[in-house]
């Protein structure tokens, strides 16, 4: 079969990140790209979110099993380091599915390690008026907040 | 692998063997030991830190720098040859093996000795990581410009902590007085150069380059609620020679029992 590497970069795209299942790895920006090489062997390299991510195992597995079930046996997964990860590199298809499942997505990483903090809206309710309760949540990505105008707690995926 | 009872000379004299064949590795292994040792102390705060939130950001904080010891250990292993993976350098090595320094191996004493800790060691460590993105060598500059991100998040966690209890109740100031004393003795070490560093020219960063700009921002957090770095009626070195403090022998003991009961376990 002819392997080509938008189809194959298009299914692993899809592979749902464990922690964040409403988005996908391509929106997630762990997805770096997808290189088929002459043999027809594919090599599919990904970008850790955090250097602890518990989750990358899981996504490699996901993503050798979601390319076999579509055909694609003699698969590689690659950790790729640098460039590092950002925010940034969240897709607006990302950063509406997030919002959509009572997620505040990042504001922009911006050049400095520790960028500014703009106003982070409620999830829920859309308010401005929103506070930070910790700054790690449930995951290495994500801070807790509340807001003060609905009073519901929510994840914000912090700029990075 | 090498006998347990030989004397502690002999391994001394190993480590400076291999030291000055693989300064790569040495150094590698230098950065990573530092993060994998905090990594496993801060980890003994889950479930006991003050406040629950404060569980799960100490546990993120280890995970971060568990993730860093990884993929330095990794690299070590790699750039050694002989066939050492991240586990066998993490759970194979005696405690005369490890390279990181006396400060992180001290243990967490309450919560205010940690986050005394936390602010020297995330200051120091950005400072580090900060300049290793210009590293020479491609790897360390690749973990170090991912890693500096994420220490900006446990330098600033540790700041804000430094800054409540200082400026909080008379109590929880006293504690962080003490806290600072605490772990005063084991700062200057971060701050030690050695033939080891010159050797490696651009591929290392020189600990003594960062004493500066990490001591303005300790400074700048301390002073801004009173508090200073006490001058140190002693200091302890060692830890990258290999010569520890009997603390290091226990967290091993408690990190790599599992492993070396049941070599290659998985669950």
């Amino acid at each position: 079969m002819v392997t080509s590497t938008a189809h194959v970069r298009r299914i692993a795209a899809e592979v749902p990140d464990p922690e964040m299942p409403m988005i996908g790895i391509g929106d997630l920006g762990v997805l770096r790209d997808v290189v088929v090489e002459d043999d027809g062997r594919v090599v599919v390299n990904l970008t850790p979110t955090y250097s602890g991510c518990p989750a990358m195992e899981a996504i490699r597995a996901d993503v050798l099993a979601r390319l076999a079930e579509h055909g694609v046996h003699d698969a590689e997964v690659r950790l790729v380091l640098a460039p590092a990860w950002s925010t940034d590199r969240i897709t607006p298809a990302g950063r509406a599915a997030l919002r959509r499942h009572g997620i505040a997505p990042p504001g922009p990483a911006g050049s400095g390690p520790v960028p500014m903090q703009l106003t982070v809206r409620c999830p829920q309710c859309g308010s401005p008026d929103t506070r930070e309760l910790s700054r790690f949540g449930s995951t290495a990505c994500k801070a807790l907040w509340t807001c003060s105008a609905c009073h519901e707690p929510f994840d914000h995926v912090k700029a990075l | 692998m090498r006998s347990g009872n030989a004397n502690s000379g002999t391994r001394w004299a190993d480590a400076e063997l291999t030291a000055r064949a693989q300064p790569l590795v040495e150094y590698t292994l230098r950065l990573a030991d530092d993060a994998l040792v905090l990594s496993q102390r801060l980890g003994e705060w889950i479930t006991r830190a003050p406040e629950l939130e404060e569980d799960v950001a100490l546990a993120n904080i280890a995970l971060d720098l568990l993730g860093q010891a990884r993929a330095l250990l990794t690299y070590a292993g790699q750039t050694e040859g002989a066939g050492r993976d991240e586990d066998a350098l993490a759970y194979l090595r005696d405690d005369r093996e490890f390279r990181n320094v006396l400060l992180v191996e001290q243990p967490n004493g309450d919560f205010a000795v940690t986050m005394a800790r936390q602010l020297v060691f995330a200051a120091y460590q950005y400072e580090l990581y900060d300049r290793l993105r210009a590293s020479a060598d491609q790897t360390l500059a690749a973990v170090a410009a991912k890693a500096v991100k994420e220490v900006a998040y446990h330098r600033e966690h540790a700041a804000l902590w430094v800054r409540r209890l200082g400026d909080g109740t008379d109590e929880s100031r006293l504690r962080m007085v003490a806290g600072l004393d605490a772990i005063r003795p084991f700062v200057d070490e971060l701050f030690d150069t050695d033939d080891l560093i010159s050797q490696l020219g651009a591929v290392a960063v020189d600990p003594a380059d960062l004493r500066e700009p990490w001591a303005a921002y300790v400074d700048a957090v301390l002073i801004d609620v009173g508090l200073e770095l006490p001058d140190p009626d002693h200091t302890a070195r060692g830890g990258r020679l290999g010569l520890h403090g009997e603390a290091l022998g226990y967290l091993l003991a408690e990190m790599q029992h599992l492993h070396r009961s049941h070599p290659g376990a998985s669950w």
